[in-house]
């Protein structure tokens, strides 16, 4: 705030709010349970040059909530690149990240991609199945609401120990919300990852992406433009539900958060279904729709606002003609209400009749409910009175923004030095043993449960189908002969451990998944999932992961075009471990470049590339095998991760590897083990040259050393391979080959590792949560 | 037009077919808003899966009283071809255009994978010499648990009206058993008169090089085989 700002001569007050209920007065008691700081308050007070009424306290309160405003973050964000330096190159942005609902880059032929990640965590904490349904919702609608038709679905999910019933509950609650609002929408959903572990014990992270595709010419804005041009309210009617959710999800879940189930949306897919096939067709007729935006957080509030403030107008909309399903709302609960499946559309003035039509057509409700004026004002009218006049400007750009203290957590001070020495290291005859037991650790094991409860076939383009690095659909419902490719990664472990490379660690290994499915990353879109702010060692794990994320980003001119900021993720015991989830979009030209971690004939040559694994420390080995979460996390090194996956790239497009697949959570023996799951009659005989520089053999199966990947190749085309490697230094040791008898064996020298069949070890990985959850 | 894909609110396989028909098939087709009129130069028509009015009071249910459902009972009663895939399926038997209901899946739970199904011989062109033993379709359902009473499955049976069951050791784990519970593993059937198809399955998913197999091709065709064999010389789609 400037001070001349605080000079303002003061405005004369509103008239009385209409409704006596909201007739308070703002003591800093009210404020206080808006969720806003004093100093805040001081500041809208400043902004009005007067005393806000509780309705516009109301709208301060979302606007500047963390969910709203990033008020924790914006410096922080402005680190992530959010264009390519390379400007020649595939994947230019057409719509950066923060301009609009969500981001859209460039995937040539005139076509663009829009996608966005966003979190529930919060809703999906107090009632998992309603929560995540409509986080789903909720990321759909940013997408179809730039215009684009939606074309594939992931998630990021992360739980406590299954060992709970409650967690096991959440578990089941989240996924069954998903799939019933997605299957019902009928968009492909790839899945994405799901990683347990004790951190997100009552705060479980539910985060939603969702993709769709465009023409350039097609990209729709969210801006309120054109003086007089009617504003449109689309959906369903207005309820009481979803109160203050972005003020909810920007604080901490307590025991007494289960009384913030108000707070919690209920979202019905078929409407959105409904919403969905309006728009796109209303957006079809050209010219006629100026600005749309959805109502999501902040409902009617935030999109009224951002409108006018991305228009550089006013707005004025009279809540009497709001659609309304509860009898006596009054203006506060009007204009917080976060139900869902609604959109605020401004159509070119005298075409309100071409709107109309299609949305009669629909059945769905479409309500002209105020204009666009001139001036920089949000006016808005109840029974017959203005309730709240604040310029829109102040609610989407001037929230306050803070810098929170540092300080280096121990974990991550202790984890710099660690070494494995004190852990007497793993023995020949109990390689099978510590294999068996990553297989059935549920963040390794299948997720066949969860993804068997999502349609990913639907739209008959899924090319690739969860289970593999990357999910791959087929743009053949446009016409298009483009694959798309997706990815989502994260290691809580490596972020919790050291922040700086663990987020590091998220981006290569997301675009290592690509580039094993034979993709080319386009841009990042990112969410970042954090406890409380205000907390020095949250703050520091917060700007670490940022700062090395954005580094990976500018290194390998991988844009960030949008994501979504989550904190005050605690419960009970402290925060969760910092989670920057980094979900990456790729594309494969040639159907004959798609490419996928399963091992087909059993007559390949297994190759790993990158060098025998050397570090032990962070990894799910010390996890089951010690009981350990701690230790040196594995080293980044960007540049034999570019060439690593400049071979890949080369050798799929050459047509020389037949699959390929990364070493991440469970090392090596995992990694491989993973190769032969699509078919069990296959399996494979290696053998490894030496312990390599760690001298230790739980490192050499089970370190998860990054930049590694085992690729499977057709014989003959071996020699052109290795020279291929050679050129770009990238190290490459033959394994052996794969065979069709069904027994994964494994030597180390002369000595036999492991002989088991490929069969059994697929009976542990798929069935380890479905027993699980058969108990409960 | 020759082949009618009718869109009812919520449908969202009606893309799906509508590829699958006409440019895998080659059969010209079109999608119809279910509050119009089935056109008469129509000579086939596809029910398509998805959640049709959201699937609530009960799957297909809402969809049976739609318009266009009066010209698609003269349609089916003359003798025109229906197929009812998934959703369309369920439509087909509140509409009572085919026997049977489908109930929950008997695991609670929506599944969705490519299963493998055994082809009955029920049809000149629908049976095992012209699908195979085996196939396997894609299926995503949440309710496809085939129920009958008792004498008309009897009847079913006797007058070999069902089409698919699913198949295969279910020990052996996917895609093999019975997914939903359905009596006799009963995937999908077939009206008396040998017109009107219903199935959960989806031939329309797996009918392109880059889908898990190409099996939907033969089970369309089956279908479809009365308007290929009229087809004239050189009419593509």
């Amino acid at each position: 705030m400037t001070d001349t700002e605080s000079e303002v001569a003061p405005t004369p007050a509103l008239p009385p709010l209409p409704d006596e209920e909201l007739r308070v007065e703002i003591t800093d008691k009210v404020v206080e349970e808006h969720g806003l700081l004093p100093e805040e308050y001081e500041r809208a007070k400043a902004i009005l040059g007067r005393v806000p009424n509780l309705t516009e306290l109301g709208i301060f309160s979302v606007m500047w909530s963390e969910h709203c405003s990033y008020k924790n973050t914006r410096k922080l964000l402005r680190l992530f690149p959010n264009e390519k330096a390379d400007k020649n190159s595939l994947g230019q942005v057409l719509v950066k990240a923060g301009e609009e609902n969500a981001g859209v880059i460039d995937v040539g032929d005139g076509w663009g991609v829009c996608f966005k990640i966003e979190s529930h965590n919060h809703p999906s904490a107090i009632e998992p199945f309603e929560g995540a349904a409509t986080g789903v919702g909720g990321i759909v609608r940013d997408i179809f609401t730039m215009g684009a038709r939606p074309v594939m679905l992931t998630n990021s999910l992360r739980f406590g120990s299954l060992e709970s019933a409650h967690v096991r509950r959440l578990f089941r609650g989240v996924v069954h919300g998903i799939s019933h609002y997605g299957n019902c929408l009928g968009i492909p959903n790839l899945g994405g990852d799901v990683y347990f572990d004790e951190s997100y014990e009552g705060n479980p992270l539910v985060n939603a992406l969702c993709a769709g595709i465009l023409r350039h010419e097609e990209i729709k804005r969210g801006a309120a433009k054109g003086i007089g041009n009617p504003v449109y309210y689309v959906g369903p009617a207005t309820g009481r539900d979803g109160l203050g959710g972005a003020s909810f999800a920007s604080r901490e879940l307590t025991e007494e958060s289960v009384e913030d189930r108000p707070a919690v949306q209920k979202g019905d897919p078929f409407m959105e279904k409904l919403l969905l096939e309006a728009c796109l067709e209303m957006m079809s007729i050209p010219g006629l729709v100026v600005g749309i935006q959805d109502m999501g957080a902040a409902g009617l509030t935030c999109s009224s606002c951002e409108t006018a403030s991305r228009g550089d107008a006013g707005i004025e909309i009279d809540l009497d003609l709001v659609p309304q399903r509860e009898e006596g709302m009054n203006s506060y609960e009007i204009m917080l209400s976060e139900s869902q499946e609604r959109m605020l559309v401004i159509v070119e003035n005298g075409r309100e009749g071409e709107l109309e039509e299609v949305f009669e057509k629909w059945d769905l409700h479409a309500v002209q409910i105020g204009e666009v004026k001139t001036g920089d004002r949000m006016v808005v009218r109840h029974k017959g009175v203005v309730v709240a006049d604040i310029p829109a400007k102040s609610l989407t750009d001037e929230a306050p923004i803070y810098d929170q203290p540092i300080a280096e957590p121990a974990r991550v001070a202790a984890a710099r030095d660690w070494t494995p020495e004190h852990l007497k290291d793993l023995q020949a005859d109990e390689v099978g043993e510590a294999l068996t037991q990553l297989l059935g650790h549920p963040t390794i094991a299948s997720k066949r449960w969860v993804w068997s409860q999502y349609d990913h076939m639907v739209m008959a383009g899924t090319t690739v189908a969860p289970g593999s690095d990357a999910g791959v659909v087929h743009l053949a419902i446009a016409g298009i002969d483009k694959r798309l490719a997706i990815a989502n990664d994260c290691n809580n472990r490596f972020c919790a451990l050291d922040p700086y490379v663990g987020a590091q660690i998220a981006f290569v290994e997301c675009m290592r998944n690509l580039a094993c499915s034979g993709a080319r990353a386009l841009a990042v879109t990112d969410n970042l999932n954090f406890g409380n702010p205000n907390k020095p060692e949250v703050y520091y794990a917060l700007s670490h992961c940022v700062k090395g994320l954005a580094e990976a980003c500018r290194y390998f001119d991988v844009p960030v075009v949008g994501g979504n900021v989550s904190l005050y993720n605690e419960h009970g015991k402290g925060a969760v471990d910092p989670t920057p989830v980094v979900s990456m979009v790729g594309l494969i030209e040639q159907a004959e470049h798609v490419t996928s971690s399963f091992v087909e004939n059993g007559d390949e040559t297994l190759v790993l590339l990158g060098g025998l694994p050397t570090e032990l420390g962070a990894s799910y080995f010390l996890q089951t095998r010690h009981g350990l979460k701690e230790g040196k996390v594995p080293e980044v090194n960007l540049a034999a991760e570019k060439a690593l996956q400049d071979l890949l790239l080369s050798q799929i497009e050459s047509g020389r590897i037949a699959a390929a697949h990364d070493l991440s959570e469970g090392g090596f023996l995992v990694t491989l083990a993973e190769m032969f799951f699509q078919d069990g009659d296959l399996g494979a005989d290696l053998s490894l040259s030496s312990l390599g520089p760690s001298g230790r053999l739980d490192t050499l199966l089970f370190g998860e050393s990054q930049g590694r990947v085992i690729v499977a190749l057709k014989p003959e085309h071996l020699e052109a391979f290795i020279a291929a490697a050679k050129d770009l230094s990238v190290e490459a040791e033959v394994l052996g080959s794969a065979n069709r008898e069904g027994s994964l064996r494994v030597s180390l020298a002369d000595e036999l590792l492991l002989d088991v069949s490929t069969v059994s070890l697929l009976n542990v990985w798929e069935k380890a949560i479905p027993e699980i959850m058969n108990q409960s | 037009m020759r082949v009618a894909i009718i869109q009812f609110p919520g449908s969202n396989c009606d893309w799906d077919a509508w590829h699958a028909v006409h440019d895998v098939i080659g059969l010209p087709a079109e999608r119809i808003w279910h509050k119009s009129e089935l056109p008469s130069e129509v000579e086939a028509v596809i029910v398509p899966g998805g959640f049709s009015f959201g699937d609530y009071l009960r799957c297909g249910a809402i969809a049976r009283f739609s318009p266009i459902m009066a010209g698609l009972h003269r349609f089916a009663e003359n003798g025109g071809p229906v197929l009812g895939i998934c959703n369309g399926f369920q439509i087909l038997c509140e509409a009572g255009l085919l026997p049977g209901a489908l109930i929950r899946n008997s695991g609670l739970e929506f599944r969705c994978l490519t299963q493998c199904l055994e082809p009955v011989d029920s049809t000149e062109f629908f049976n095992k010499a012209k699908l195979g033993e085996r196939i396997y379709l894609p299926i995503a359902h949440g309710e496809g648990n085939y129920r009958l009473e008792a004498n008309a499955l009897a009847e079913l049976e006797a007058n070999n009206q069902v089409l698919l069951r699913y198949a295969g050791d279910p020990t052996e784990g996917f895609p093999y058993g019975n997914p939903n519970g359905s009596v006799n593993d009963i995937a999908g059937v077939r009206n008396l008169a040998g017109n009107v198809f219903g199935m959960m399955p989806h031939p329309e998913r797996v009918v392109a090089p880059y889908h898990p197999c190409l099996d939907g091709i033969g089970v369309l065709k089956a279908f479809f085989a009365p308007l290929l064999d009229a087809q004239p010389v050189g009419l593509a789609g």
